[in-house]
């Protein structure tokens, strides 16, 4: 990126279209400024004082048909813009089918990321390109934003709560994270850096840095922890966890969801978001009681249980 | 002879004593006048605007370069909040409605003062109090959470004297609320006969869709800042999350009145330019009616976009959708008063004197203000663009190079009237065309940083956009020696300044039609008005007296 | 000009100033329902997310004392709504028992809620680290209750010294002539404490029993 204009690269499948909004918004913009001063100069210069031009008065109806042509005229301008803007957004509605999920846990002043291989990283964040990326982030304490310019993606992260962001990158190389909401003295040096690697070089990395025994201390914690008393092979209390990820969930009040990493990691922070039909809401949340780490293998763990297994 | 509106007052009138009369302390302290009251609110707000002012200065400095120079990241952050806190609640928002509308409003109604004169002096006072004390709990103490006082960072985590400012905050409140409540029953009752609702001049209009917002909106940052006191001293969860409170309950209550609040910041100010306009363009108004319904249009929609500010905060997908949706419709009476405004240049005999000069100049801000606001009611561009300087600059646009400009655009209109002093009119014009440019050299910038991905509230800022931060800083300081020109020029005119005729702009509007400056109960005897505003065309064909009410 | 249109009437006339006092209070009105509009807001928001804990909560606040505070209020409205039709038909001796009985009744109120004030702190109902409940969310209940009970009560203590104001005024030999006007104000903001109450009752006296 240039030294005068520092636009940051399209550097994902989203940032094309954001940027083709926002100059063809400027054109318009730049269109109506013309007109818009360009008349008020020529009236200014015309009917100055003293000038030899035609004054005499305006028919009354005159106005009246004016006034509602330029006011529908600037409604369907604005609805068509408005269109355009919504059609770009909607696409962006549905999480993406197999995304590489991504913890990201965010606190005063820095970003905490696991990946699934249980890969741990701080302010710095690995991913392969072309490949859709799903962001679950939790705050542990204030509400900060996560935000890459050169994905034009920005999302606030929320105490106890998990929001999610996912995006593609599509370019090779290193583009900064900013935090964009006010969190506190050193808000403005929570930054850090996104690395896309080929999906290659991705796997290798995250061979080396993730730890394969994860869904296996994943099991210790499960019974360190007393999920294992709730949740063992069959007893009534609770919904059996084999075989769950990926699959459809019946929840009270006849929603279901697809049972995504997303959903595990709620179902253990705050169980009460969303209950399994046929359960009785008496999970406690074990946010505060399971580390991040702790999560992480749980739910390594539970990914790893295929359909007719243990619990 | 007929009553064409610019000729001489009555003598009976001009051999009153003027409302300046007495000099003492009391007299001005204790004063039920509406115009001496309009008097100590410009002085209140002139000094808060130049605190307001100091702190924007020391933050351009510190951010000519990219690393923390003489202020430290607290410093810094206590800075900005304050500059906010500050510019929109004891500078902008109190700034045309309490100066000009105390001033004006019972004079263009034809009434003797407001409906509540006590009310109206205690207003001043709560307001001034309340002020002072946040502004020193500002400064002596600081507050480090950003005007928008989000939680939990607010009650939970930061360590500054929060409490004290949302107190004050709180405080003047009632006095928005007191002058709101006021201006609503005064221009309701307190119109002279035959001034009917459609012969009011737009100013009027402006202020009483602001009174409305006033009153509905005020009590809900109230009560929004009551709980975030509640939580700090007496450690009431309410938004703290550990319990189960919901971190985006805050955002939602403070935007439902922060964003009626930022057109309380421009209706007025669309009322004074307005009047400048016609003034100047020596014509009526284009689409009088038109402009009236689109206030109240700003007014009404106002109260239901408050989500655009909330697109990446959380909130479902569908609400965002909704928001953005409204977001553009409340856009568009605002497009018709610019439409109107220029149409009204259409046809005159125009003049160009200072008042002329910073309204041409709010039309054209306010209008790259608004577009830029479309930019960010559109949910892919504000995802990227929100908390950025893009934002700054948005807003910068309307409220500085807008609003203000109306404001010192009706402070150059309305001095003669005020002091019955002239001001010299080529410092006056120099001083606008130094705003105009210094704004947009100051503000510009920010708009480009802002799309390259500068996030607002950084003290320490990646190098790459140094050049436009120097840029910024540079026309800050342009805007700086601009904002002091006419306290030295006027401060002049107060004394040496020659004596005003009652309307030296021969402009029409019963505020003009009493001696410069006017008696103590304005008329003696209350006018009767006989057709709607904005009379100039009389002057071509006298006799010409049908109502020039244009779209109906 | 020749005056032509200033020699028309002779003064203001004061009927407006009548009519501008109610009309001014019943905007001020608007925004005292707007005031605790976001209370009720924020009330509503957390309890659609924690409604099990909000049910909990509601069982501890005291169903009798609130109860027996809305009849008390209630009548305390209907007095002062007899002191403002006596006063119509010129009958100074019942606007002034009526303001007395308004008065009482007040006063009862705050007595009823101090002894239930008291009552709550004995059973710690006070969020923070005694606080009864199990449920975290409970404590939010209970600041809400405080919050908007506590300004409630505030608000009617202020209207205690309104009205007192007009009772002293009503005592008076030969009443002022805007006498009446002042009555009206008064009773209008005193409507308006009991609307409020007649709000917060449900909210925080019933959902326990609800459920
Ligand atoms: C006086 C103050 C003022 C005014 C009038 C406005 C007016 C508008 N504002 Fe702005 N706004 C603020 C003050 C103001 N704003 C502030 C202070 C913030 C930031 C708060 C903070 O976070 O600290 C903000 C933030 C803000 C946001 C959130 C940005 C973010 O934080 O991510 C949004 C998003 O939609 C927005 C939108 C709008 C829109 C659509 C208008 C519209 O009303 C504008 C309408 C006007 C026009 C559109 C121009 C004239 C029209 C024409 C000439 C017609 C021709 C045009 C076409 C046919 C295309 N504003
Ligand atoms: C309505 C009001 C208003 C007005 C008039 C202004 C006026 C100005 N503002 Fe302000 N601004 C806001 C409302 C306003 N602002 C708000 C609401 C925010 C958001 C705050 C937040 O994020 O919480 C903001 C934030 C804001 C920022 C972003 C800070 C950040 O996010 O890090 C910047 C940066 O350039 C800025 C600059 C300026 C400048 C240069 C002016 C100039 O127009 C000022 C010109 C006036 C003067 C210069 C006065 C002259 C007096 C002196 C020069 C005194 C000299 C004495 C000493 C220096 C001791 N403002
Ligand atoms: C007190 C008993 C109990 C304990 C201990 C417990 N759970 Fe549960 N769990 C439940 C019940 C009951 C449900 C079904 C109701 C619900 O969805 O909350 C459930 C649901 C779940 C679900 C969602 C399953 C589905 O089908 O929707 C997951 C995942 C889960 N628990 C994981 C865990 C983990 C991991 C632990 C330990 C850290 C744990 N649970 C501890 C009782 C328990
Ligand atoms: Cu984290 Cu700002
Ligand atoms: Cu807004």
């Amino acid at each position: 990126m240039n030294q005068l204009f520092p636009f940051p690269p399209e550097a994902s499948l989203e940032s094309r279209g954001v940027d083709m909004l926002y100059f063809a918004m400027v054109g318009v913009s730049f269109l109506i400024i013309v007109i818009v001063f360009g008349l008020i100069v020529i009236f200014a210069w015309r009917y100055r004082a003293g000038s030899a031009a035609l004054r005499t008065r305006l028919p009354a109806f005159f106005s009246r048909e004016v006034e509602i042509g330029w006011t529908l005229a600037t409604l369907l301008a604005f609805l068509g813009i408005f269109a355009w803007a919504a059609g770009a957004r909607q696409v962006h509605f549905a999480p993406p089918e197999n995304a590489l999920n991504i913890r990201v846990v965010a606190k005063q002043w820095m970003w905490k990321f696991e990946h699934p291989s249980g890969a741990r990283e701080i302010d710095a964040l690995h991913l392969p390109m072309g490949v859709p990326v799903r962001l679950n982030m939790t705050s542990q304490d204030v509400i900060h934003s996560f935000y890459v310019p050169a994905f034009r993606e920005k999302q606030d992260v929320l105490p106890d709560r998990i929001v999610t962001l996912w995006f593609t990158p599509t370019e090779l190389g290193t583009f900064p994270i900013r935090c964009a909401e006010y969190c506190g003295t050193d808000h403005s040096l929570m930054d850090g850096e996104v690395v896309v690697v080929t999906p290659a070089e991705y796997a290798r990395w995250s061979e080396r840095n993730g730890d394969r025994g994860l869904p296996a201390s994943g099991a210790q914690r499960f019974a360190a922890l007393g999920c294992a008393a709730c949740h063992a092979a069959r007893s009534g209390i609770a919904p059996r966890l084999a075989g769950l990820f990926g699959s459809r969930v019946r929840l009270e009040g006849n929603r279901t969801v697809v049972a995504d990493d997303a959903y595990l990691e709620r179902s253990i922070l705050d169980p009460r978001a969303d209950i399994a039909k046929g359960y009785l809401p008496v999970m406690p949340s074990y946010r505060g009681v399971a580390s991040s780490e702790d999560v992480s293998a749980l739910i390594a763990y539970i990914k790893s249980l295929r359909a007719g297994g243990k619990p | 002879m007929t009553d064409i509106p610019f000729d001489a007052v009555p003598e009976r009138l001009s051999s009153e004593p003027s409302y300046l009369e007495e000099h003492t302390i009391t007299s001005w302290l204790f004063t039920k006048d509406h115009k001496r009251i309009g008097i100590l609110f410009a002085t209140s707000i002139t000094f808060f605007f130049f605190i307001g002012g100091a702190a924007a200065t020391l933050m351009r400095l510190e951010l000519v370069t990219p690393y923390a120079n003489f202020l430290s990241p607290d410093e810094y952050n206590r800075l900005f909040t304050l500059h906010g806190i500050v510019m929109v609640w004891f500078f902008l928002i109190p700034s045309i409605p309490t100066v000009m509308g105390n001033f004006l409003i019972p004079m263009m109604i034809g009434a003797r003062d407001v409906a509540f004169p006590r009310l109206n002096i205690l207003s001043w006072w709560v307001f001034t109090i309340g002020a002072s004390f946040t502004v020193y709990s500002l400064i002596a103490g600081g507050v480090d959470t950003g005007w928008t006082f989000y939680t939990p960072f607010s009650t939970m985590f930061s360590n500054s004297h929060v409490f004290a400012a949302a107190a004050g905050v709180f405080i003047t409140g009632f006095s928005t609320i007191a002058t709101g409540v006021n201006f609503i029953t005064t221009i309701h009752t307190g119109r002279t006969e035959g001034m009917t609702w459609f012969r009011l001049p737009l100013f009027v209009w402006a202020i009483y869709a602001v009174s409305v917002v006033m009153v509905l909106a005020t009590p809900v940052l109230a009560s929004a800042l009551l709980m975030i006191m509640c939580e700090r001293m007496l450690h009431l969860p309410i938004f703290n999350p550990d319990t189960g409170g919901d971190p985006l309950l805050f955002q939602h209550i403070f935007w439902f009145y922060s964003h009626p609040a930022v057109y309380i910041m421009v209706l007025p100010a669309m009322g004074v330019v307005s009047e400048i306009i016609a003034c100047f363009a020596r014509r009526t108004i284009f689409g009088y009616r038109f402009m009236v319904y689109a206030m109240i249009g700003i007014a009404a929609i106002g109260f239901f976009v408050w989500g655009h500010h909330m697109f990446v905060a959380g909130q479902s997908n569908y609400a965002s959708l909704v928001f953005s949706f409204l977001s553009f419709i409340v856009a568009v009476p605002s497009a018709i008063k610019v439409f109107n405004w220029t149409a009204s240049l259409y046809r005159g005999r125009i003049t160009f004197e200072a008042p002329m000069l910073y309204a041409l100049g709010f039309v054209g801000l306010f209008t790259i203000g608004g577009l830029t606001g479309l930019f960010v009611a559109m949910i892919p561009i504000d995802v990227h663009v929100t908390d950025t300087y893009f934002v700054i600059a948005h807003f910068h646009y309307i409220m500085v190079g807008g609003s203000v400009s109306a404001f010192f655009g009706g402070l150059h209109y309305w001095w003669p009237k005020a002091t019955g002093r002239l001001y010299h009119e080529g410092a006056a014009r120099l001083a606008a065309i130094m705003m105009f440019f210094g704004f947009n050299f100051t503000f510009f910038p920010q708009f480009i940083m802002g799309y390259a991905g500068m996030p607002r509230r950084y003290e320490i800022y990646p190098p790459v956009f140094q050049i436009w931060h120097v840029l910024s800083s540079a026309g800050a300081s342009v805007l700086a020696v601009a904002y002091f020109m006419p306290l030295f020029y006027l401060g002049w005119s107060l004394f040496y300044g020659e004596r005003s005729p009652p309307n030296p702009w021969r402009a029409t509007g019963l505020e003009w039609k009493t001696p410069s400056p006017p008696p103590k109960e304005n008329f003696l005897v209350p006018p009767r008005v006989e057709h709607g505003p904005y009379f100039y065309h009389a002057e071509q064909d006298p006799g010409d007296l049908t109502e020039i009410d244009t779209g109906r | 000009m020749s005056g032509a249109s200033f020699i028309t009437k002779e003064s203001w006339s004061d009927p407006e100033q009548e009519f501008r006092a109610s009309f001014g209070m019943w905007v001020f009105l608007s925004t005292e329902l707007l005031f605790f509009g976001g209370l009720f807001l924020a009330y509503a928001e957390l309890r659609s997310q924690n409604y099990e804990a909000f049910a909990e909560a509601g069982k501890h606040a005291s169903f009798f004392y609130g109860t027996l505070n809305t009849f008390i209020l209630m009548t305390s409205s209907f007095a002062i709504a007899i002191a403002v039709g006596a006063q119509e038909r010129t009958d100074i001796k019942l606007v002034r028992f009526a303001l007395v009985a308004t008065l009482v009744f007040g006063f009862g109120f705050l007595i009823v809620k101090g002894l239930e004030y008291h009552e709550d702190i004995e059973e710690h109902l006070i969020p923070g680290a005694e606080f009864p409940s199990g449920m975290p969310a409970a404590q939010m209940f209970f600041a809400l209750y405080w919050v908007m009970t506590g300004l409630h009560a505030l608000h009617l203590t202020v209207g205690l010294g309104v009205v007192g104001r007009v009772w002293l005024i009503a005592r008076r030999a030969e009443l002022p002539e805007n006498f009446h006007r002042t009555l009206e104000v008064s009773a209008l903001y005193w409507h308006l404490i009991d609307v409020i109450w007649v709000m917060l009752y449900p909210i925080f006296y019933l959902v326990g029993r609800s459920t």
